[in-house]
């Protein structure tokens, strides 16, 4: 894997020079390492006039899970809603740079991000699962992507419920419990099973784990593990030990003196917390702040 | 010094009317304010209750009169009068149920607008509208019903028999409009009820705005959306001058939009300064004073049970 | 995949609509009153009397209007804020709490026409006052001091427990705590609702058309202040028909030749005032708020 490392540009808002960047690209003669499923290049998000992300660039392989970790408020959130454009929906949000997803560019004005949201899922941190059925809960998304044919929809609700590590807690109250009456570590799981019923290709969980209860944390760590042999995943993290135990890569992501969150060290998760090559990355793990 | 002891009120009735302390003029005087109000509502139902029934009690009209179709209050040119109320009845009943199917997709889709659509620019000019529209007072309502849509109608739609152009359809359009800033603002306050976060896992999974309004939003508003219209209906049934000012005020049975006829509120509304004291018409009067009094209980405690909060499913 | 797109499209299309027609709805309605008095609304019409054979004025009915106005609020305020301290600062969640709400409730949902025949009997037959200023003013009394009492309520609810605390701590009387702390910075809100429901009662008619009564005033001599003297204008003891049920009268009876201008001109006066206090209620409640918590 060949490491390419930018060369330090000082930034004249900021008289820090920039930390490099391990990026692991392809090469042409080994087609067996797979492009990398989201590239972002550049990306700066502003809310009206102020910067809440700078200058990020990172490439999230396919099939792994990617933790982002770091301090509170440095844009994780902000970033991960890039990639399904979930910040579209905020008013004064504004992205420039690039995202592409399989190469091409989600913020082209020829995608729509109606589209967009059924390939690239997000799963909330507070489980919010609609006053409906279980049933009805899953068979959202497909229902009203035009599946209308009861017995597929009745697979597709099975086999998402199945995925979810929910099926056999529900299956015999499908259509009579609603959503709202399982317990909170449930409610994730069928968030995660409404989310994988649409079929996407990229999941992105934002703390997924962080309102819940450490035994159901466990098991949403343990059913993460398992989708990432179907999924591509990006987890915003809070907890530390939550990335290294369920994360391939991690991306550290810290706040400058601008208050714009910027990506200080990414790389595997193995090397990144027993052999950090940038400082500040060293005291977040050790706890020294954040 | 001896630590001084709070007297504790002597009696439950004193206790649970708040007096846990020294009995103090402020309290009572603001007490005394309060009972006001209820000594007012109890004058005011009785003294309809009490009238309303003299009809029955002191003029002998059997109760089923009251239930036919004929209206015929003076005696004098006529055999015998006859106190038929069915007419009013059926009047304030069409009025109100017309008038809120016209203003319903107007003021639903304005809150609608207003919670899931709008600009805060287009807010900023939506919400002092509708303020001015519920100031504007009812008699310039029917005042403007009067001057300008009774004549439109008499004059464009003569052909579809619009003879006069007083008619139902006319009480029905003042009104809708009169009810439409009560129902936008109570399904507007229903529809910024429903969490933000319905709509973002609804917009995640890759739906559009339309959809997530038609199958999460509009779904978990669907008690206030109804509560609304409920309201409205009150708010038609209990409107007086400007429906009386252009319903044309003839007592019959209402058989089509295009005719006029009557309600409850324009028929008290025109008769009650004519009237004498103590006689049989004046008493039907308050007989249809306390029906209205009825039918407002009646809504009141249909908003009440559809405010209640819907219980989760187990 | 583009079905669901055009729909999308088409709602909000038709959502933008309905809100452009009822907007524009509110401008004809003004507009059409504003151009039909154009000529005809003058300080000469605001002041003058009422004239049979000419365009006169509205002059008594006005202050007829404005003197209802007052005297309503001098009864309703008073008590409507004694009344609301007490559901919000004394009075204990229970039996006596549920009666007070259930009757404002009630009170707020019964029709003012009913409200009317109630101050008819009451305060125009049964003391045999005949129609009077003070009878309209008590009728309207009638379902504006519950309606008072509530945004009292809410005004003083809204105040933070801090405040409250802060005071009782430093031994203050709880009284005192109310007059000094609670009040003040309730009265922002307290005086928007006020201003709000002197425009419902600047509006008020169908209670008044049978308590205040129908017969319009030719002149008035407002150099008498005799308030016992039924014949001037500042005594509260004789008829007193106000600007809206003097609309109303336009409709039922007819006369003169200049009722459609008169009464045009009167709509668009009212609906002006109508804004005035609209806008007041907001301008000043904000300007009090924010003398209150700012400066």
């Amino acid at each position: 894997m060949t490491v390419v490392r930018q060369p330090p540009v000082p930034s004249p808002a900021t008289d820090r020079v920039p930390i490099a960047i391990d990026v692991p690209t392809p090469r042409l003669a080994a087609p067996a390492v797979a492009p990398p499923k989201l590239v972002v290049h550049g990306l700066n998000v502003f809310y009206g006039a102020f910067r809440a992300v700078r200058d990020v660039s990172l490439a999230i392989p396919p099939n792994s899970v990617t933790a982002f970790i770091g301090p509170s408020g440095c844009g994780k959130s902000t970033i991960l809603r890039c990639f399904d454009r979930m910040n579209d929906l905020i008013a004064s949000a504004r992205v420039e740079g690039q995202v592409l997803l399989d190469g091409e560019d989600v913020y082209a004005p020829t995608v729509q991000a109606v589209e967009l949201r059924r390939r690239v899922g997000l799963v909330f941190q507070r489980p919010n699962p609609f006053p409906m059925s279980i049933y009805e809960n899953v068979v959202y998304g497909p229902r009203r992507h035009g599946v209308s044919d009861r017995h597929r929809l009745d697979e597709i609700a099975e086999q998402s419920l199945r995925r979810a590590a929910l099926w056999d807690e529900v299956k015999d109250d499908l259509r009579r419990k609603s959503g709202l009456a399982l317990s909170g570590g449930q409610q994730q799981r069928l968030c995660i099973a409404r989310t994988i019923a649409v079929d996407p290709e990229v999941i992105l969980m934002d703390e997924p784990a962080s309102a819940l209860d450490p035994s159901a944390t466990l098991r949403i760590e343990d059913l993460i593990a398992e989708l990432r042999r179907t999924y591509t995943i990006v987890i915003v993290t809070h907890n530390m030990q939550q990335a290294s135990r369920v994360s391939d890569q991690t991306a550290f992501f810290t706040m400058g003196e601008d208050r714009a969150g910027y990506l200080v060290e990414m790389g595997e998760t193995v090397r990144i917390f027993t052999n950090p090559k940038e400082q500040l990355t060293e005291d977040y793990i050790s706890g020294r702040f954040g | 010094m001896t630590t001084p002891t709070l007297p504790i009120a002597r009696s439950r009735l004193r206790r649970s009317l708040g007096f846990t302390e020294r009995l103090d003029v402020p309290r009572r005087l603001s007490l005394a304010a309060a009972a006001f109000v209820v000594l007012m509502v109890g004058l005011l139902l009785s003294f309809i209750t009490w009238n309303g029934v003299q009809l029955f009690a002191h003029s002998g009209v059997p109760l089923s009169e009251i239930f036919s179709g004929t209206w015929h209050p003076d005696p004098s040119t006529q055999s015998a009068a006859i106190f038929g109320l069915l007419p009013f009845i059926l009047g304030t009943l069409f009025v109100m149920v017309i008038a809120a199917l016209i203003s319903m997709p107007l003021s639903v889709g304005l809150a609608l607008f207003m919670a899931e659509v709008a600009p805060r620019w287009a807010r900023s000019i939506t919400q002092p509208a509708m303020e001015v529209f519920v100031g504007i007072p009812s008699v310039v309502y029917g005042w403007l019903g009067l001057t300008v849509l009774v004549p439109f109608l008499r004059t464009n739609l003569h052909d579809l028999g619009f003879t006069v152009g007083f008619s139902l359809l006319a009480g029905a359009l003042v009104l809708s409009l009169m009810i439409l800033p009560t129902i936008t603002s109570v399904a507007l306050d229903a529809f910024v009820t429903v969490p933000g976060e319905m709509r973002g896992a609804s917009l995640a999974l890759g739906t559009t705005r339309w959809q997530t309004i038609r199958h999460v939003v509009l779904p978990a508003a669907r008690s206030g959306v109804i509560t609304a219209v409920v309201l409205g209906m009150m708010r038609a049934a209990g409107e007086a001058l400007a429906v009386q000012m252009v319903i044309g005020n003839r007592p019959v049975i209402p058989t089509s939009l295009a005719q006029p006829m009557t309600t409850l509120t324009s028929q008290i509304t025109l008769d009650m300064g004519n009237t004498v004291n103590g006689e049989a018409w004046n008493e039907a009067l308050w007989t249809m004073g306390l029906i209205l009094l009825l039918i407002s209980l009646g809504f009141v405690v249909l908003v009440r049970r559809l405010s209640r909060p819907a219980k989760v499913k187990p | 995949m583009t079905r669901t797109l055009w729909a999308d499209r088409a709602a909000t299309a038709v959502l933008w609509a309905i809100a452009v027609f009822v907007v524009a709805i509110l401008i004809a309605i003004i507009g059409h009153f504003v151009l039909a008095s154009i000529g005809t609304l003058s300080l000469d019409f605001v002041t003058q009397d009422p004239s049979d054979v000419a365009i006169g004025g509205v002059g008594p009915v006005l202050f007829n209007s404005v003197y209802v106005l007052v005297l309503t609020l001098v009864m309703t305020v008073p008590l409507g804020i004694l009344g609301g301290i007490y559901m919000a600062e004394y009075a204990r969640e229970g039996r006596a709490t549920t009666i007070i709400r259930f009757c404002q409730e009630l009170i707020s949902s019964v029709p003012s026409i009913v409200v009317g025949m109630f101050g008819l009997a009451l305060f125009v037959s049964a003391t045999h006052w005949g129609y009077t200023a003070l009878g309209g003013s008590l009728a309207l009394l009638v379902f504006n001091l519950p309606l008072m009492a509530r945004l009292t309520e809410q005004a003083i609810r809204a105040v933070p427990e801090d405040e409250r605390h802060g005071s009782l701590a430093l031994g203050a009387t709880k009284w005192h705590t109310i007059r000094h702390v609670v009040l003040p910075i309730a009265i922002p809100g307290m005086v928007t609702g006020v201003i709000l429901t002197a425009g419902r009662i600047f509006g008020e008619a169908a209670a008044l058309i049978f308590t205040s009564g129908l017969s319009t005033p030719t002149s008035y001599n407002y150099a008498n202040l005799n308030l016992l003297d039924p014949r001037s204008p500042w005594s509260p003891l004789h008829p007193a028909t106000t600007l809206s049920v003097f609309i109303w009268k336009s409709n039922a009876e007819g006369l003169g030749l200049f009722v459609r201008q008169v009464a045009d001109s009167s709509s668009a006066l009212l609906v002006i005032m109508v804004l005035v206090f609209n806008l007041s209620a907001r301008g000043l409640g904000r300007l009090l708020q924010r003398r209150v918590t700012g400066a």
